[in-house]
């Protein structure tokens, strides 16, 4: 945080009462967007009946749903799809874009520039715009409600991102340093596992989880090309929209389940995440 | 630059080539297969129902889907989504990054819960505001307007696309507010302090300083979210189903009926070539920019 730097200078920080209205608007605005998930929250922990009773605040908590939820719906099978496709996704991505944002940052030649915008460019492609093909290639090689399939979509959606991203932090590492290694005989391996990758993890993590996030909350390919077998938290969760699902306490035992590790992950990344998401345009 | 490859320009570019040959090549075929196929489905007969219909269809899936009421009631509500949530996130982003960049008690928490929703999965949010929320008898916006003594709204029959509107925007109102309070972030306070000195009320440091250093910023969001916004799907898959009607059937639920309901191939691959032309016009003004922000 750069709180010394962006604080209220000395004449305005002595009022009192401009820190008092700040801050109650500051927090009444955050509670009313959080609002929503924070309610999601305390639903999970009632009754069916309390669920749906007048909304309070006052009740006496249960873990009846979450039970529930993973008694009768296998709440477990999903996540695991979820965990299974995110992370292989980004594991994926990560080993096809390391040695492309490599080469794009410390061998570039006239035609990078090009290369990273069309990259981008790719992202832009909106998916119901090949969801006919990809649906029809998928049921013809027999990747409709696979894991696998997922995966495969997932790791080509977010290779451009996560080339750029870590083309990003590859460019601010000092060259000295490879330079050194170069020197004392490193081979391009040893230069990448032992100088580049340990001192750009910290990039390279927060790149893993920008990857991880937009995989685990897409939801427009796992709607589309899953049903049971390999639907992941997503597709899952939208079979609560059905009439007779509303089980309101159980949906957001489901639901506070399914975002509470994402939601952490988030506010730990947040920083990070917005280079990734603008394409470097906002730092 | 670089004695140690003073001789080595080609094999440097060698080097280059088969490093990104992996993420190239996969690329090139993620956009090209799809994308041919797109194109000559559209040009064909081809509805999975039907398989004796086959053949060169010309223009016939253009003309149909252009002459489909359907297209243009899809294309107006794409159109009115995608602005009302611009609106919304942009004006509501830029004023609430001004409010959280101000110093006060607790603001780093305040600022994390603030931008939280932009981390709930699009299926987790639509059904919290669709039961929880908006739910005419039991939902928290009914009893809040019956404490009031107002009458509680039933916001899915009577103002579907409006319901839809809110949520997406509660989804992306935290994306425009974490990108906007990073560009904040480098906003030359010397020059705020300075314009302060010389007289600038709050206002005019508002209009004149910040939201033209915010000027970049903003349009990224915009451009960044008109790509997601051409094609939301999920939001209205598991509340609406795109009705009552067509109320709230966009671009890429109007798709997603051609192909996966109604099995037309040829149709909705028009369709689809429709939402790629969409979606280039606004990707043509994104690429320029972030092309001219790598030269600096």
């Amino acid at each position: 945080m750069t709180t010394h730097r962006n604080s209220a200078p000395a004449h305005t920080r002595s009022l009192p009462v401009r820190q008092l209205v700040l801050t109650l608007l500051g927090w009444s605005i955050a509670l009313i967007i959080f609002f929503p998930i924070l309610w999601m929250v305390l639903t999970g922990f009632k009754t069916e009946t309390a669920a749906i009773a007048d909304p309070s605040f006052l009740f006496s908590p249960t873990l009846e749903s979450y039970q529930e939820v993973q008694a009768r719906s296998g709440y477990a099978r999903f996540a695991l799809n979820s965990i299974a496709v995110a992370f292989g996704s980004t594991f994926l991505a990560l080993l096809i874009a390391i040695p492309s944002a490599y080469a794009m940052a410390f061998l570039p030649t006239k035609r990078t520039k090009g290369t990273l915008l069309w990259m981008l460019s790719t992202k832009m492609l909106p998916p119901v715009g090949v969801l006919v093909p990809i649906y029809l290639i998928f049921r013809d090689v027999g990747l409709l409600d696979t894991r696998t399939g997922l995966i495969i979509i997932y790791t080509l959606m977010n290779l451009p991102i996560v080339v750029w991203m870590l083309y990003t932090f590859f460019k601010d590492m000092p060259k000295d340093i490879l330079e050194a290694g170069r020197m004392d005989g490193a081979s391009t391996l040893q230069e990448v596992f032992f100088l580049l990758l340990p001192l750009t993890l910290p990039g390279i993590a927060s790149t893993g989880l920008l990857s991880v996030i937009l995989s685990w909350n897409e939801a427009f390919w796992s709607l589309n090309l899953t049903s049971s077998k390999a639907a992941p938290l997503t597709a899952y969760i939208a079979s609560f929209s059905s009439p007779e699902g509303l089980f309101w306490a159980k949906l957001s035992a489901a639901s506070t389940m399914a975002i509470a590790p994402i939601l952490i992950l988030g506010w730990m990344t947040q920083k990070q995440m917005v280079r990734g998401l603008t394409f470097g345009a906002v730092k | 630059m670089n004695r140690t490859r003073a001789s080595g320009r080609t094999v440097g570019g060698l080097r280059t080539l088969s490093l990104q040959a992996p993420a190239v090549t996969l690329l090139l075929l993620w956009m090209i297969v799809p994308l041919g196929m797109t194109i000559w489905f559209s040009f064909q007969r081809y509805n999975l129902l039907m398989p004796e219909m086959t053949g060169f269809a010309g223009l016939e899936n253009y003309e149909y889907l252009l002459t489909d009421p359907a297209l243009w009631s899809a294309m107006g509500t794409t159109l009115l989504l995608v602005g009302w949530v611009l609106v919304i996130t942009v004006v509501g982003g830029t004023l609430l990054a001004v409010l959280f960049q101000q110093d006060f008690a607790g603001r780093g928490i305040a600022r994390v819960l603030a931008i939280s929703p932009f981390f709930v999965m699009p299926t987790v949010s639509a059904l919290v505001w669709k039961n929880m929320m908006m739910h005419p008898s039991n939902g928290v916006l009914a009893w809040l307007a019956q404490s009031l003594g107002l009458p509680a709204l039933d916001w899915f029959s009577s103002l579907p696309l409006t319901s839809i509107i809110i949520i997406v925007s509660w989804q992306w109102l935290p994306f425009a507010l974490l990108i906007l309070l990073t560009a904040m972030q480098s906003l030359d306070e010397d020059q705020v302090e300075a314009a302060r000195m010389d007289g600038a009320g709050p206002l005019a440091i508002f209009f004149f300083i910040t939201l033209p250093h915010l000027k970049r910023a903003i349009s990224v969001v915009i451009m960044i979210e008109m790509i997601f916004l051409l094609t939301i799907f999920a939001e209205i898959f598991v509340t609406t189903s795109g009705g009552p009607g067509l109320a709230t059937t966009n671009l890429a639920y109007l798709i997603y009926i051609q192909a996966l309901l109604d099995f037309d191939v040829g149709m909705a691959s028009a369709g689809g070539v429709i939402a790629i032309i969409l979606a280039n016009i606004v990707a043509i003004f994104l690429v320029r920019m972030v092309a001219k922000n790598l030269e600096d």
